[in-house]
């Protein structure tokens, strides 16, 4: 996808740079080489220090990495998030409204707007949920939403994380570490902090609580242990939380009701922040090979006497066939026009899309509705005349299996390297919690950068560091 | 507080806590190698390392032949060795990453640093071995300051509740243990009648004890003489002033479950058992010790110790 124009966030080489990014630019310029990379090595030893690391599996020696962490900032104005932050509001509505409907009434499915196969053939879809309500009627409670930037106006989402999203701690550890090394240009800016994430997440898991008297309530937060990837973060959050991080084998279950087992005995669990996957979970209910899960967990919750979240089931949401349904889900539960755009997404099971997609091939990624990891995809202006041909046919046999979209050129920010800094693709996850009271975001998110020139990659697994985001009152003209 | 937290806190707790004492054991049996020796004075030296070490039998079966290079090695780097320092100081890093959340930060600072700069000693041993004296002597250094660090932040930092009680239990449930299998070892050294027969070796292998738990300037301190080896036992098993003696660390023992209790407002046999062993201690003489045997009297506390840890374990739920 190289030689598509990016929008850059500070503004093009030659340019001036944009008015939101004129302190960072002067600071960029005014800063000498030598103290940008010593800053830089400051921060990785900051970084190696506190162990914020994330594991490999099965690599006993290489466990533990570190995310590269680039030290200038990623800026978005206070206007900008505003409007992020009402889109991701909607957004996060409607699929908490669509998993109490999917599992419920079904109007979605009877109204056709969305074809059952796609949501009874999903893998995720967990039919044990049948008939069942969350507690609230919230399922994702804690959500990141991939957001890309193309230009001055548009922000595009790419993805909806709605399972057991990570990358919160990086956002907090991120601003304490740019707080401490770059105390001048931060006090020059005025930056919403993020630091109340904590606090907020703690609230959002109270209320929704199933015990009367919330204040209460024993909340933990549950980790398949020391050998997953994001351990860290799991254990960064409980910490921050101050409840107590288990794994399912300091957890049981007896007469439905969860209990952990502590130096004093057993102890109640009211609710529990799950970063196990729904078939870790319950080894009775979902993979009975499970050792990470707890036995009875599932009988327990639909019992009602404990609240996990994200409640089980909520894949479902969280899929590339459901994802280019959701201004549709938007306009059916809400009855509102989306204020977050998707990547335009043509599927290929409708007569008009296939038309679209197969007339313009050489423009378009297509992809298999249920791959992943790049997997069964064409890339159409890097494949050739004949595999083009090759994949139309296979498109024909089997339109419903295919969706496509334009290639999309993320926008860019400055980035510091040894030899200098130049420009990188970035995206943005906010974190989205829904409680039983109310949506709360905290105004920033992860930022992740693709280090490697021309790479539109930001996977950390892929060669992707992480920034700070800050959002700023926007700048008035000072000089 | 989990009861996996707690047993992590308190096998992480000992696990510092071993690895500082067995670098001062090496060190302490170095300083004795470079005594001058007659013509065919077998000192077996090494041996007593490793025996105070807990590891004599484990060695021979792994490595047969004894020398130095191999019970340095064996005590220090060797993976095979469950209680070298590099074993000690790993495990305490992986209970220390499973409980971070009962650590401060400051805690687990000390126990990662720790660990970043062992990567570093592994890496560079990799490709210089045998460690040369000053190497080791640096490796050896920076062990008991890990340590040091460890201890130190927890005193200093953590909340006065059981994460730090059950911290406080591994410490000196191990440093007793250690204290004692030192004593073991040596205990013939430090019968009263040796005075008599031991020549100037004698002496310093007097003097070596006192190094291995930090006490050759205490016991000047204390008693204002020169060194005489029941006064070493006394020192090492009664004096409460010296904090790696048997006394000392029961008084520690039995204050940190005696403050669980309080808080938990739930006593039980581990509470009963310090109290009795503390007990014991405080009413005790070097002269009734001697009588009925140094010998009899450390062994029977190795095993009284070894049983509070697991009446610990199973009151707290740890098994």
């Amino acid at each position: 996808m190289a030689g598509v124009a990016a929008f850059d966030e500070m503004g093009r080489e030659g340019e001036p740079a944009r008015a939101l990014y004129r302190k960072v630019a002067r600071w960029l310029e005014e800063t000498p080489a030598e103290l940008l990379a010593s800053r830089r090595a400051q921060a990785e030893y900051m970084f190696r220090r506190i162990g914020i690391t994330f594991g490999v599996y099965g690599d006993k020696d290489a466990a533990e990495r570190l995310i590269p962490f680039d030290i200038v900032p990623r800026l978005i104005s206070r206007a900008e998030w505003r409007k992020l932050e009402a889109g991701l509001t909607q957004r996060v509505k409607a699929l908490n409204m669509f998993l109490t409907d999917v599992y419920g009434a079904r109007r979605i499915l009877n109204e056709s707007i969305i074809p059952p196969e796609l949501i009874l053939r999903n893998p995720f879809y967990r039919p044990e949920m049948i008939g069942r309500r969350a507690p609230h009627d919230i399922w994702a409670h804690i959500a990141g939403i991939d957001i890309v930037r193309v230009d001055d106006e548009s922000f595009y989402v790419l993805e909806d994380n709605a399972r057991t999203p990570s990358g919160v701690s990086y956002m907090l550890e991120n601003r304490e570490v740019t707080m401490r090394l770059l105390p001048d240009l931060f006090a020059r800016h005025s930056v919403a902090p993020v630091d109340d994430y904590p606090d907020e997440l703690l609230a959002c898991l109270r209320s929704v609580a199933p015990r009367q008297d919330r204040s209460e309530a024993t909340i933990v937060v549950l980790t398949p242990g020391l050998y997953n990837s994001a351990y860290y973060e799991h254990s960064f959050l409980a910490d921050k939380l101050g409840v107590e991080l288990v794994e399912g084998r300091d957890l049981f279950v007896e007469d439905d009701q969860v209990f952990m087992r502590t130096t004093l005995g057993p102890r109640r669990v009211d609710v529990i922040y799950r970063r196990v996957d729904d078939d870790f979970l319950d080894p009775l209910v979902f993979n009975p090979q499970s050792v990470l899960g707890v036995p009875g967990l599932i009988g327990a919750y639909l019992a009602g006497n404990v609240t996990i979240a994200n409640a089980v089931g909520t894949g479902v949401a969280d899929d590339k066939a459901i994802y280019s349904y959701v201004p549709d889900l938007i306009r059916f539960y809400l009855s509102e026009e989306p204020l977050l755009k998707n990547v335009p997404t043509y599927r290929c099971r409708e007569p008009d899309g296939l038309k679209y997609v197969l007339e313009r091939l050489d423009q378009l990624v297509v992809k298999e509705v249920n791959g992943s990891g790049g997997y069964g995809m064409l890339v159409g202006p890097h494949a050739t005349q004949a595999q083009r041909e090759q994949f139309a046919a296979k498109i024909k046999a089997d339109p419903a299996n295919y969706i496509a979209q334009p290639t999309l050129a993320l926008s860019t920010c400055p980035a510091s390297f040894d030899k200098g800094v130049a420009p990188r693709h970035v995206d943005l996850r906010p974190f989205v919690l829904s409680g039983a009271d109310s949506v709360r975001i905290v105004p920033g998110g992860l930022t992740r950068v693709a280090l490697k020139e021309g790479s539109l990659v930001v996977n950390s697994s892929q060669g992707g560091g992480t920034k700070d985001t800050w959002i700023v009152d926007d700048i008035e003209d000072e000089d | 507080m989990l009861a996996r937290t707690a047993d992590n806190l308190f096998w992480l707790a000992r696990a510092m806590e071993r690895a500082d004492y067995i670098a001062r054991t090496i060190e302490a049996t170095l300083r004795l190698e470079y005594l001058p020796k007659t013509e065919g004075e077998k000192t077996g030296e090494w041996e007593g390392a490793l025996n105070a070490a807990g590891a004599y039998d484990s060695f021979i079966e792994a490595h047969g032949d004894l020398d130095e290079e191999n019970a340095v090695e064996y005590l220090t780097f060797d993976r095979s060795n469950p209680s070298s320092i590099c074993n000690c100081l790993e495990n305490a890093r992986t209970a220390g990453r499973a409980v971070r959340t009962a650590l401060t930060a400051e805690t687990w600072t000390a126990i990662n640093d720790a660990w970043l700069e062992l990567k570093r000693f592994e890496a560079s041993h990799r490709f210089s071995r045998p460690m040369d004296r000053v190497a080791l002597t640096r490796f050896l250094d920076y062990v008991k300051k890990a340590s040091l660090d460890f201890d130190g932040s927890c005193y200093r930092t953590m909340l006065r509740n059981d994460a730090y009680w059950f911290n406080r239990l591994g410490i000196f449930i191990e440093r007793a243990d250690n204290t004692a299998r030192l004593l073991d070892v040596k205990y013939h050294l430090l019968l009263p009648s040796t005075e008599q027969i031991g020549g100037s070796l004698d002496y310093f292998q007097w003097v070596a004890i006192l190094r291995a738990v930090s006490a050759a300037t205490a016991y000047h301190w204390v008693y204002r003489d020169r060194v005489k080896p029941w006064l070493i036992a006394d020192l090492l098993i009664l004096k409460r002033a010296m904090p790696r003696s048997l006394i000392s660390c029961y008084e520690s023992i039995d204050r940190a479950l005696d403050s669980l209790a309080r808080d938990d407002g739930r006593s039980g046999l581990a509470q009963r058992h310090a109290r009795a062993m503390h007990a014991r201690l405080e009413r005790a003489s070097m002269t009734q010790i001697f009588q009925g045997g140094l010998h009899e009297f450390i062994t029977a506390f190795i095993e009284d110790n070894a049983r509070l840890s697991s009446t610990i374990s199973e009151q707290y739920l740890f098994t």
